[in-house]
């Protein structure tokens, strides 16, 4: 028995969260950079996410393909 | 202090989330087939995954409010319960004790107690634990209610509900493997909520040297000499000369020793992680993976905290300042919460209001899953029904889930009611963990520990933590809840936390010795082949 490879839901829910923070950085008004003292924390901590989900996915993706496409969704069962 | 209005992107945030935890738990509920594959995810778990769950699972409300608060109050001596006290229990636990716990394919830590020792060694522990665990679970849930009612101004039992449904949800569907996998998912969530956090705070304090001058000045205000907030050894010398007031002996030998070995090594909220790995090597490689991110901790937990004490003390360029208690006294516990809000704009917030809910529910998952198997394997198994089917333990896992949420919503009510609920949990953690770790050690080290010896030990372990409790006291504290309860108070500790790592080092002493005597007058009952299999092959598994 084997279970999925948990960096695909972990890099979907970082790229996701990723988006929604970069667009919140799209709309942000001078306030929210003064808050966060000049910089627009927003768009640039959501770019840094979408880049942590990419690369979890890239490295599920990488691992199933190296097991073998009968293997995509249980990729995780005997790696250490 | 005002509530957040949260924003619409905030809001989906935390929808996103609570969509990803749930839907691991109905994923993974196709796989639990058996009672292994729901308390132990079927032995199934790889290294990095079980490491970084073992991290996570104590990660929990007290890690993340708790050493932040410690952080303003205590300064950079906080970091010893990382450095001193959890890295070198880690790599302890990972070297010698996993290969007594895995190899000898125990189920859980009491089933350890039982094979090594007697029934009524095992019993003790389990029952002392499964209450512990629910308890420590309520006090989670709690805490979170409390968090976000002040914050957010959400109703207390919505926020109580809620919680319970979401893990309850999460944890009957999938067991342990849902725990475990969320609990990864968090831990990354925290670390990419909390960073953003210390390097804003950073910038505002004026970077890390204004930072050393601004907490010289905290140290001064409180009568300390310079530094005593920003170094962490040259102070230890004397309990006086520090914030904390502790020493260095009660540092090496209470926290260093005691309390951190006692609570990595026997707790088995956290073992459950290193034993549900796929082999003696990936379970004893678990501990090892955790603690290095662990040494990274205290930058992202204790560093805001001292940020937080400098801003209060200097104002920095926004006017960040911790707010008082009604006693007069700072509110130490705000410092996450109150920066959350003051740095983070909305979509940032939202973030980082889910890494706070995550740190929260991953303490209440951690101990739900631990007494759900304690329960299961160590009380309806062991005492109740010992010819239950494997189905049947498979549902009572189920059941035990259900019960053990509804018994912590019921104590995260109790402590409402009740001021010092928290010290008292933290205190029984001091009686329970630091005996146990002696039992341990002797049952583990010394083939000739009897079982009438380690239940003997450990009893007189928790006496003797409850008498040292009873007769010190910390300064300025009423007796009670706080110590000083039998009506003749023998010394006053300058802080409970010296009060604390001194309870731990009488009880670990009265343990070690009364372990031993007992055990020299006891007949040794269990044969040599039952001590080789709770000591293991231990020697081909260490080669």
């Amino acid at each position: 028995m084997s279970y999925f490879d948990l960096r695909l839901p972990l890099g979907w829910l970082f790229v996701i969260l990723g988006a929604l923070i970069v667009c919140a950085g799209f709309g942000a008004q001078v306030t929210s950079e003064e808050m966060s003292l000049g910089w627009n924390v927003d768009f640039l901590w959501g770019a840094v996410m979408i880049g942590f989900g990419l690369i979890c996915l890239w490295f599920a993706r990488r691992y199933a393909k190296k097991r073998g496409p009968s293997n995509l969704a249980n990729a995780d069962s005997d790696r250490s | 202090m005002k509530p957040i209005r949260l924003e619409l992107i905030d809001g989906a945030i935390l929808v996103v989330y609570f969509a990803f935890v749930l839907g691991i738990g109905f994923v993974l509920k196709r796989h639990m087939r058996s009672s292994t594959d729901f308390f132990l995810s079927g032995r199934l778990i790889p290294t990095w995954v079980a490491g970084l769950a073992f991290l996570s699972a104590n990660l929990g409300a007290q890690e993340v409010i708790g050493m932040a608060a410690s952080g303003a109050k205590y300064g950079i001596m906080t970091s010893h319960f990382y450095w001193v006290g959890a890295i070198p229990a880690m790599v302890f636990v990972a070297v010698f004790m996993m290969p007594f716990y895995y190899g000898s394919k125990a189920r859980s830590v009491p089933e350890y107690l039982k094979l090594r020792f007697d029934e009524k060694t095992r019993a003790l522990n389990a029952m002392t634990f499964a209450v512990m665990t629910v308890f420590s679970s309520g006090i989670s849930m709690y805490a979170m209610a409390l968090l976000l009612n002040l914050i957010l101004g959400w109703d207390f039992n919505v926020s109580v509900w809620l919680s319970a449904i979401i893990v309850l949800l999460y944890i009957s569907l999938g067991g342990l493997t849902s725990a475990i996998y969320n609990e990864v998912m968090q831990f990354f969530l925290i670390i990419a909520g909390f960073a953003p956090l210390v390097f804003l705070g950073l910038r505002d304090v004026g970077g890390w040297s204004r930072l050393q001058m601004r907490l010289d000045e905290v140290a001064t205000a409180q009568h300390f000499a310079p530094g005593a907030f920003s170094h962490s050894w040259t102070f230890i010398g004397n309990a006086a000369d520090n914030p904390m007031g502790v020493g260095w002996l009660a540092m090496l030998m209470g926290l260093g020793f005691v309390l951190s070995f006692g609570y990595w090594c026997t707790d088995f909220l956290v073992i459950q992680r290193a034993m549900a790995a796929k082999s003696m090597a990936a379970a004893r490689r678990t501990p090892l993976v955790a603690a290095v991110p662990k040494m990274l901790f205290p930058f992202l937990v204790i560093l805001p905290g001292m940020i937080a004490i400098a801003l209060t003390q200097h104002q920095g360029a926004s006017g960040f300042a911790l707010p008082n208690k009604p006693d007069g006294s700072l509110n130490y516990d705000l410092v996450i919460p109150l920066m959350l809000r003051h740095y983070f704009p909305s979509g940032i917030l939202g973030l980082g209001l889910t890494a706070l809910m995550a740190s929260f529910m991953s303490g209440m998952a951690g101990n739900v899953t631990a007494f759900n198997t304690v329960w299961t394997y160590d009380i309806y198994q062991a005492y109740l029904r010992p010819r239950a089917s494997d189905s049947g333990l498979l549902w009572m896992g189920r059941a035990a889930t259900v019960v053990g949420i509804v018994i912590s919503v019921g104590a995260a009510y109790f402590a409402a009611h009740f001021n010092n609920i928290m010290d008292l949990l933290q205190l029984v953690f001091a009686f329970v963990n630091a005996p146990l770790f002696a039992t341990f050690l002797l049952g583990m080290f010394w083939r000739r520990t009897t079982g009438h010896g380690a239940f003997v030990g450990l009893l007189s372990g928790i006496l003797a933590a409850a008498i040292h409790h009873g007769l010190t006291q910390p300064m300025g504290a009423q007796p009670l809840v706080k110590g000083g309860w039998l009506g003749h108070v023998l010394r006053i500790y300058p802080s409970e936390m010296a009060q604390n790592f001194w309870t731990a080092i009488f009880a670990w002493t009265t343990c070690f010795v009364v372990t031993i005597l007992i055990s020299l007058v006891t007949p040794q009952k269990k044969s040599n082949t039952e001590l080789s299999s709770a000591h293991l092959r231990r020697t081909n598994d260490l080669v």
